[in-house]
């Protein structure tokens, strides 16, 4: 059995993603390729040849593929799935963009977000926002998979010398182009590769309101996050949104702030290791999943919890 | 020029879905149901465009069972033109429903395709995508900001780390994410002229599809409960429990 696993990069690093998608493949078990789509991406696939376990890197270097242009990189990924069993991606919103297209030109089922591995063929998923956890079986003999990286510890970055191999294709549907992008800078970690994260939700009843959580955050090297009631108020940008629609996290660490912990909201975090909340309302269902209750105004309970950290 | 879109019958985003107790299926008997969320801002936006002058009539399609058609109403009552409803039984898998919506394509000829980026039952995230793949458009997926210019579409998607702009030729599938729009309220005189708009119903037959299975639902069970937490008293007690028996901080 053979799998392809398709890197997750900005072409220049290796994104950890790769890494838990890798640690599904090992599980699903057979002989494990990366394929590296991207340009200039040298370094990119050096970085995925270290992984121990791979054995080897497709490496498809070109303009056309530069923007991860899904209707390229399906286009691609299809191509060079043909000899494979299995083509897995990490659930990002690269492989959930892609990968669909990609099982769809091969006439096959995508299974999205697998938590869990039974068999080489049946897997465990989340539906309806996590309240129930699905097993399903494909019958399809080439599955196209996408793995939900909280569910699977990332495999070692070091240690592995696969070949990387070079693939000339180039695969130009000319139906999109890349026209620009607005990344959020930030010195803070990732949302979902942050071990500490801190949310915010309706309760902070605004978005210059967010800075009291910011103080936090940099003292304990935390991202920062919010519910879908803050991101529809307009607090902050929908790339901080934790939830069944928005991120899925799995930090150390989640320390909720005024969030009621609706159920779309527990979705996307409700597997972090350790749950503090802090709310006003002794009832609020985010207390079922805290491990650590504070009934307390939050504009009093933030600064004395900044200055006490 | 015409847009379609797509509108699935989903259990109510507000209803706590559970599995039944012999743990074959989820419990959906007596449970409410509605358009999906996505679905609606999808429809919405369609609508959007109308009353802009860019689109000249919106399409409403669903895959499903016979009470679709109330979804249906539902965005017809919102401010679509007219109803397509192809009738399947059970739940068919996101692969099927994107061949069914390639067939209403092939006949009607929309410009643009506007789908919800999921639904909040399977969450499978797949529909639009394959749509693309099988009618060889291209995706503006995730979209919180479409603009229309000419022959080609501009679409700003929420990624991962931000926003990203891409260009699109048209026809072209748009999937909406949250902050695309806020839907509006049907009226009650929208939703009395919505029943009388054209509604048409037809098959995987007439649309030259067979539908087939991919995927066996095993089974289904709750996830893992967590252990009830402690309340603590003040700050000074949380950031004590955080160091001395969480240990998740220093």
């Amino acid at each position: 059995m053979k799998t392809l696993v398709i890197a997750e990069h900005d072409n220049n690093t290796l994104k950890p993603a790769t890494h838990n998608a890798v640690a599904a493949a090992q599980a699903i078990g057979g002989d494990i390729d990366i394929l590296v789509a991207g340009a200039d991406c040298g370094a990119v696939a050096e970085a995925a040849a270290a992984i121990p376990g791979v054995s080897k890197v497709l490496s498809a270097d070109n303009a056309v593929y530069a923007n991860q242009l899904a209707e390229n990189v399906a286009l691609l990924i299809a191509d060079v799935a043909a000899a494979y069993d299995n083509v897995l991606a990490p659930a990002t919103t690269g492989g959930k963009n892609t990968m669909p297209r990609v099982a769809a030109l091969m006439n096959v089922a995508q299974i999205s977000d697998i938590i869990a591995v039974d068999s080489p063929d049946t897997f465990k998923r989340p539906i309806y926002a996590g309240n129930v956890i699905a097993t399903v079986q494909s019958s399809d003999v080439k599955k196209v998979i996408t793995v939900r990286t909280t569910a699977f510890d990332g495999v070692s970055e070091e240690g592995g010398s696969a070949t990387v191999e070079a693939v000339a294709a180039a695969h130009d549907a000319g139906l999109s182009s890349f026209v620009g992008e607005e990344v959020a800078v930030s010195d803070r970690p990732e949302l979902t590769a942050a071990s500490v994260v801190i949310s915010g939700g309706r309760g902070m009843q605004n978005g210059d309101n967010f800075q009291l959580l910011e103080g936090i955050a940099d003292k304990l090297g935390a991202a920062i996050g919010a519910s879908r009631a803050a991101v529809d108020a307009g607090f902050v940008p929908n790339d901080y949104q934790v939830g069944q629609t928005g991120k899925i996290v799995a930090p150390d660490l989640y320390i909720a702030v005024g969030i009621s912990g609706a159920i779309q909201h527990l979705a996307g975090m409700k597997d972090s290791k350790v749950i503090v909340a802090i709310n006003k309302d002794e009832d609020a269902p985010i207390f079922q999943v805290a491990d650590y209750g504070l009934v307390a105004d939050l504009f009093q309970a933030l600064p004395e919890l900044e200055s006490a950290i | 020029m015409k847009a379609l879109v797509a509108v699935k019958r989903v259990v109510d985003y507000n209803v706590k879905v559970r599995a039944k107790a012999d743990g074959s299926d989820v419990e959906l008997n007596n449970v409410k149901m509605a358009i999906n969320p996505f679905c609606e801002i999808a429809v919405e936006e369609a609508v959007r465009l109308k009353e802009a002058g860019t689109v000249s009539e919106v399409v409403v399609v669903s895959v499903g069972e016979k009470s679709s058609q109330e979804q249906i109403r539902t965005a017809l009552a919102l401010g679509a033109d007219r109803g397509i409803h192809v009738e399947v039984e059970g739940r068919p898998e996101p692969l099927e429903i994107a061949k069914l919506l390639k067939g209403v394509v092939d006949k009607e000829q929309p410009q643009l395709v506007i789908l919800g980026k999921q639904s909040i039952d399977g969450d499978n995230n797949q529909t639009g995508q394959m749509l693309g793949a099988l009618a060889n458009m291209g995706q503006g997926t995730f979209a919180s900001e479409i603009k229309i210019d000419g022959d080609s579409l501009e679409v700003i998607r929420e990624v991962d780390g931000g926003l990203q702009t891409l260009k699109l030729s048209l026809p072209a599938i748009v999937t909406t994410d949250l902050r695309l729009n806020e839907p509006r309220y049907a009226s009650l005189p929208n939703i009395m002229k919505a029943k009388k708009k054209p509604l048409d119903v037809t098959n995987p037959e007439e649309l030259g599809v067979s539908v087939t299975s991919h995927i066996t639902q095993l089974g289904v069970a709750p996830p893992p409960e967590r252990a009830a937490g402690i309340k603590v008293e003040d700050v000074a007690q949380l950031v004590d429990k955080l160091k001395n028996e969480a240990k998740v901080i220093s």
